[in-house]
């Protein structure tokens, strides 16, 4: 696309996203919230275990660092102050696994994430002044000097469309999700990028190179949980009320699913595959009925919540045999065989820290990585 | 200082069970290089068929019946799945099993439904007086099955050609590919392994006094392989017996002495093998026996 052609698009975009409450029901709506909120974490983990090459499955920890943090400053601090310590709990609980995170080498990490998980578990589980125990606490909803996030106070009609609590939401969320974007893609395109790029093709050549390898390795946990942290103050205000079995293993899955069906260190397949796997179970279920083959609650067979639990583990274990590079591969491939279609594709080729460190890059199928 | 030996007792009946789970974990490692996280589901799949048919087969048969489909599924992701993206990095491979996981355990929870089966076993709820505490049949049963097939199992791994081979392509993969081993087929054998050792853990893993196979096992099960595994040292057998034994320990203790230890929370049986793993980790970040990746450049 040309640039003018670029900029169109993008402003039609943008105004279709400003209008988009006026017209969307209280479903669709709800539905965009958690995607946006999931699409922050996704963003957060790409970085990690696409960009670092660190595999978390820690993630979920984090977004209950951030949510439940949240949720207690709320009561105690004006609303975005408490949003800001939130994301910064998250942030400080990933530094203080860093040493963990910094020492361990990939599977391994990737294992020792999954204490944390449990451990968070237990501790929301247990710290009931804290955290309310298995019932969980409500959420204090957002004020931002005064101006509410609730169907009231102050009361706004647009185009005689009242202004409820979610509407009020999705602008907030869009545009925290469009600065965690925009932060993201720097991030990405910059010297740390670069540098977190190296470290994951190869430690050893990017510690030749000059890069502090276990400093960066904790930057790069450190800024992935101030995401999931955000994710979670996100969470916490789409919920209204925020309990600890949200926050387990299968969400720390979810976050996984997200980025792999998106294409591992992508920013905007992040985003898409959190849209993937967040809003696929809410709209099969809301139109399980209409669909017909599924079961209702009650009967036997597949029903709504299984079936897509079923299509994205599905998809998770296809997209990794077929399409490696996930949805953001899709599109620029779409988009050159549209712009010259005789031109033979590239064929992308994967290295890794162990091959490099063996010699480099290798064109054939190498026994030693089975 | 009788409940000290029954805990004692008890973990290590439990840390057989819990041994036996890490033991094909950790095989499929050594072999394939891969992280199966669809190892509980796995298990859960061994339990439900020993649960489903024992009444119409039997319980040997249902066993046995169980042993084969599980070892079949196993060989079924491992080779067939599994062997396609070969050039991966482990932790895409790892995540790739998480999605078999998904599958597999929602199409298994959602076939027990609501219903609540039993393994079916002889040795029922029957209790034996041991040294003075009591410990239930089946944890006996257990831990003698264990000790067998850790024993055929270590040997297998010492004298036969297979053993030999899983050991030379685990050290050196490209070296023992040049010697003639092929490498897909000591894989798939893990697997196959792998599989047949979580149908038997699963039998046990369920049976009294755990409340029989439900949706969760799964996950519980995969809760444990993966303290003991790492704990112990992905790459390594010993390192999976030691871990599970260390993890049953930890988890009886931990359970057994809750009240004492009720500033950490209810529930840290659950979480003590966790905390012992990361403990571990931040020492020795190879597990106790795994072994050390020395980067050459």
């Amino acid at each position: 696309m040309s640039r003018p052609l670029q900029a169109v698009v993008w402003a039609m975009a943008v105004a279709l996203a400003l209008a988009a409450p006026l017209s969307l029901t209280s479903f669709w709506l709800q539905t965009a919230l958690f995607v946006m909120a999931a699409a922050i974490g996704a963003i957060g983990l790409t970085l990690l275990v696409g960009v670092a090459g660190q595999l978390s499955l820690a993630h979920a920890f984090f977004v209950a660092v951030g949510a439940y943090g949240y949720a207690f400053l709320a009561g105690h601090w004006p609303s975005p102050l408490a949003a800001v310590g939130g994301v910064a709990l998250a942030g400080v609980a990933g530094a203080l696994f860093s040493p963990i995170a910094g020492r361990l080498r990939g599977i391994y990490l990737g294992l020792a994430s999954l204490g944390l998980v449990f451990l968070g578990q237990h501790i929301l589980l247990n710290a009931t002044p804290l955290t309310g125990g298995f019932n969980g606490r409500d959420v204090a909803p957002f004020n931002l000097f005064g101006f509410t996030f609730t169907a009231t106070n102050p009361d706004v009609v647009v185009f005689n469309v009242p202004y409820g609590a979610l509407e009020r939401l999705w602008y907030l969320f869009l545009l925290v999700l469009a600065i965690a974007y925009w932060y993201a893609r720097n991030l990405l395109h910059s010297r740390p990028g670069r540098a977190l790029a190296g470290i994951r093709d190869s430690s050893v050549a990017a510690a030749v190179m000059g890069v502090d390898v276990r400093r960066y390795r904790a930057a790069a946990f450190t800024v992935s949980s101030g995401y999931a942290g955000l994710a979670g103050v996100l969470f916490a205000l789409a919920f209204g009320r925020i309990v600890p079995d949200s926050f387990g293993f299968a969400m720390s899955i979810d976050f996984l699913a997200m980025i792999v069906i998106g294409g591992l260190g992508s920013v905007p397949g992040s985003v898409a595959g959190a849209a993937v796997v967040t809003a696929l179970p809410l709209v099969i279920s809301h139109y399980s009925g209409a669909l017909g083959f599924l079961a209702q609650p009650g009967e036997p067979g597949v029903g709504a919540a299984d079936a897509a639990r079923l299509l994205y583990g599905a998809a998770v274990v296809a997209v990794l045999l077929f399409v490696p590079g996930g949805l953001a591969q899709l599109v620029p491939t779409a988009r050159r065989r549209v712009a010259r279609p005789n031109r033979p594709r590239p064929s992308v080729k994967e290295t890794s820290d162990e091959a490099n460190a063996r010699g480099g890059y290798r064109p054939v199928p190498d026994p030693d990585r089975m | 200082m009788t409940r000290a030996v029954e805990l004692l007792l008890n973990g290590l009946s439990l840390g057989c069970i819990d041994a036996l789970i890490a033991l094909g974990f950790v095989v499929v490692f050594k072999a394939a290089r891969v992280v199966n996280f669809a190892h509980g589901s796995l298990l859960l799949l061994g339990a439900y068929v020993v649960g489903r048919y024992h009444d119409r087969l039997g319980f040997a048969g249902a066993v046995a019946l169980s042993v084969a489909v599980t070892a079949a599924v196993a060989v079924l992701v491992g080779a067939v799945v599994l062997r396609r993206v070969r050039l991966a990095d482990p932790g895409t491979l790892a995540i790739l099993t998480l999605g078999v996981d998904i599958v597999l355990a929602t199409e298994l929870t959602r076939r027990i439904g609501t219903d609540l089966l039993s393994t079916g076993d002889p040795w029922g709820a029957g209790v034996v007086l041991l040294a003075g505490v009591h410990i239930a049949q089946t944890r006996i049963a257990a831990a003698g099955v264990a000790v067998l097939l850790v024993g055929a199992f270590l040997a297998a791994l010492r004298f036969t050609d297979w053993g030999v081979a899983l050991r030379a392509s685990a050290e050196r993969p490209a070296t023992a590919a040049l010697v003639g081993i092929r490498l897909g087929r000591v894989a798939a054998t893990a697997w196959f392994l792998a599989g047949g050792l979580a149908a038997i853990a699963g039998l046990f893993f369920t049976a009294f006094p755990a409340s029989g196979v439900t949706g969760t096992v799964g996950q519980a099960a995969l809760g444990a392989a993966v303290p003991a595994a790492v704990l112990g040292g992905l790459d390594s057998t010993t390192g999976a017996l030691v871990g599970g034994l260390a993890v049953g320990l930890t988890a009886a203790f931990a359970a057994g002495y809750q009240d004492e230890l009720a500033f950490l929370g209810r529930g840290f049986g659950a979480v003590a093998p966790y905390v012992v793993m990361l403990l571990v980790l931040l020492v020795r970040p190879s597990g106790l026996f795994g072994r050390r990746d020395v980067t050459r450049v």
